[in-house]
């Protein structure tokens, strides 16, 4: 009885020890987190403030879970989908502020110039907003975890399923910049390999407000799928005046990237009956409703993929922090690499060689006014695209890390 | 029937297009020509009125439930009269100095208009119904015209003809015009210069009120669609000679056509050719083509 007391007693004083001895490996015994985003420009509503409120609620979950040794801190800031912005804040949070990791940078120039900025100085640097995939292909790195989604899997959702339900013929609305020209490849590719047909396509310039004459011009192709390869204010002004000409219902839109904040501010009207690949929605099932509460409450609207995802990386990479004890780059790469994810975002999640985070995608349809019951209640999902079916296979990978 | 290879019903509707769009450009740079021939600001915050404009008509709709038609009277006078306390309480101590200050002051304004509400209602836009009398379109033969949009180009026009009656025919006018010529023997015969020149910024900001209400049910109502579009507005405004009011809606229309012809052409470029067509005429004639040098 005594032996067991004092075997008990030894454990429990070498444990502590033990773990003494990992909190010391975290560089001032604390984990600070940058949060650099887009906090005013176009893109602050998909990714912007809600992201930092998202990062801020994995932080004091994860401190609630974990009770951990060490503390952790957030910074945030204001990239205005600048590159050289970002690359200075980042620089300056990795050599001056301590900060071990760089998160969220929506846009992908930000993106690509601070993952060279991570790389150079050995931090972690992990993407939700930003789309193209270059991150985890030709420009990928060992520090880099790109999270949410990327325009292959949103061209694989979207353009797959449309083409796959007739719709064969195609005209592409373009933005005429890297993403869009990305996205506009990336699906057309889809698009053929199931059958289909590209008819054509116009670039409009970067941003636009009247579509007017470049709606005319998809009318006069007589394709039966307008593919809008833009974002932002560009799709959902494209898809008001798409209405306002008559070009839908005769032909249908497909909303390569849209957020559920752009639907959220075209109203059902304009956007009912469009079909959008997403990571995540809100509805999906207990677990996504009772997040999404707790975010509303604070936000006073609905988590978009991006801020859905960012609470979810931003736990993973605490989490794996706190399971070896070190923040050591490599080390944590590696451990996050290691352990599935599994949380109310991604149900079987896992992090590629190639940083790639690859997790179940989601085909959804919207919901006419009629179907819906409110505000928010947005989407049917029509389709779960598998994780594995979802991503850029590895074997058509052009990151040098993956070995093949 | 082709021309330069593109069919003539595509050219047709491309150039009907860019006559709307040109009269926007019309409204929106009569009122900068018309603040800087009477008052000699620059005034940056055109864009940003311009959006506050449609900002009031969508407010007005989903909080008070105020349609289109009261909107497009009511907007104007709101953002008007917020135009007159910016010129008594802040522009009117800068006439005197260099354009500078002004293009300065009105540039500050402009940004924290836009903070402000990007802060309350974000980036994303609000979308504002085309009215239930101008629903739906008309088939041309060879293209479907929204009646929304046809009624934007009569709208513009009479209130841009309207403006130019007003300055160069009526007494009104000719008192307007002789106010900002010399002042002091204007004041000298009993007329109120400074509440004439008051008047005249309220109008001109009026003006980008009003063009923001016809553009509210076109394009998503958002902080930003001001910023957007601006810019292109001085090039129009440069191009047709600071000032001139006949050249400012002249050259709006005229810029708006050779925006839709090139979207036709070389799409990419369309963003530009504004641009392109304001160096030149620069180069050749410098107080722009309807100035006086």
């Amino acid at each position: 009885m005594h032996m067991k007391k004092l075997t008990t007693l030894a454990c429990t004083a070498a444990l502590a020890t033990l773990s003494g001895a990992a909190s010391a490996q975290i560089s001032g015994n604390t984990v600070k987190i940058g949060v650099l985003t887009d906090m005013s420009g176009t893109y602050s509503d998909v990714a912007g403030p809600g992201t930092v409120i998202a990062t801020q609620m994995a932080i004091d979950d994860f401190i609630a879970e974990a009770k951990p040794a060490f503390k952790v801190e957030m910074v945030s800031a204001d990239h205005q989908n600048k590159a050289d912005i970002a690359s200075n804040k980042a620089r300056e949070w990795f050599e001056r502020e301590g900060v071990d990791t760089a998160t969220e940078l929506v846009t992908t120039s930000t993106a690509l110039a601070v993952m060279k900025i991570g790389k150079e100085m050995n931090k972690v640097v992990l993407m939700n907003g930003p789309a193209s995939t270059p991150i985890t292909n030709e420009q990928c790195n060992d520090v880099s975890v790109h999270y949410t989604y990327d325009t292959y899997a949103l061209a694989n959702g979207t353009a797959k399923a449309v083409t796959q339900q007739g719709g064969k013929t195609w005209f592409f609305l373009t933005a005429d910049y890297a993403f869009g020209q990305a996205l506009e490849k990336d699906s057309s590719a889809v698009v053929v390999a199931n059958g289909g047909k590209v008819l054509g396509s116009v670039r409009h310039p970067f941003p636009a407000s009247d579509f007017s004459s470049f709606l005319l011009q998809a009318q006069a192709s007589g394709a039966q799928i307008i593919g809008l390869a833009n974002a932002g204010a560009d799709t959902t002004n494209a898809i008001k005046q798409a209405a306002e000409f008559g070009v839908t219902p005769k032909q249908q839109l497909a909303g390569l990237l849209m957020f559920i904040s752009d639907v959220h501010s075209l109203g059902l009207k304009n956007a009912q009956t469009m079909y959008l690949t997403t990571g995540f929605y809100w509805d999906l099932d207990d677990e996504t409703r009772a997040w999404s509460k707790r975010f509303f409450d604070k936000h006073k609207r609905m988590p978009t993929m991006v801020q859905a995802g960012q609470y979810s990386s931003i736990l993973h990479y605490l989490r794996a922090i706190n399971a070896i004890g070190t923040d050591d780059t490599a080390k944590v790469m590696a451990q996050m690499k290691k352990t599935p994810i599994k949380d109310f975002f991604a149900k079987n999640g896992r992090i590629r060689e190639d940083g790639r985070m690859v997790h179940d995608m989601y085909l959804a349809q919207v919901k006419t006014p009629e179907e819906s019951k409110g505000p928010w209640d947005y989407y049917h999902i029509r389709a779960t695209i598998p994780a594995e079916e979802a991503f850029q296979p590895l074997s058509e990978s052009r990151c040098p890390l993956v070995k093949k | 029937m082709e021309i330069f290879g593109v069919p003539s019903a595509l050219l047709g509707s491309q150039l009907l297009v860019g006559l709307i769009n040109g009269s926007f450009y019309a409204v929106l740079s009569l009122g900068l020509a018309i603040i800087f021939g009477l008052l000699n600001i620059i005034n940056f915050a055109h864009g940003a009125q311009y959006m506050m404009g449609a900002f009031v008509a969508w407010i007005a709709l989903t909080k008070f439930g105020v349609n289109y038609w009261v909107a497009l009277l009511l907007s104007p006078l709101i953002i008007g009269a917020v135009g007159v306390v910016l010129e008594r309480t802040m522009l009117r101590k800068l006439y005197k100095l260099d354009h500078l200050y002004g293009l300065l002051l009105t540039f500050g304004l402009a940004l924290i208009f836009e903070g402000l509400f990007r802060d309350q209602y974000g980036i994303s836009g609000q979308s504002y119904p085309v009215p239930d009398l101008l629903q739906g379109g008309v088939n041309l033969g060879f293209m479907f015209l929204p009646i929304y949009r046809g009624w934007v180009v009569v709208a513009a026009l009479t209130v841009c003809f309207g403006t130019w009656f007003i300055i160069e025919k009526t007494k009104l006018g000719a008192y307007l015009r002789a106010g900002t010529e010399n002042p002091q023997i204007v004041q000298a015969l009993g007329i109120n210069v400074p509440l004439l020149i008051t008047f005249t910024y309220g109008f001109g900001v009026a003006l980008a009120a009003f063009a923001g209400v016809l553009a509210a049910p076109i394009y998503q109502v958002s902080p930003l669609m001001g910023s957007n579009l601006i810019i292109v507005v001085f090039a129009v405004v440069v191009i047709g000679g600071m000032g001139s009011i006949m050249g400012s809606i002249l050259t709006g229309l005229g810029l708006g056509l050779i925006e839709g012809l090139t979207r036709v052409f070389y799409p990419e470029a369309s963003a530009v050719v504004v641009f392109v067509i304001m160096v030149l005429v620069l180069l050749v004639r410098p107080a722009g083509l309807f100035g006086k040098a």
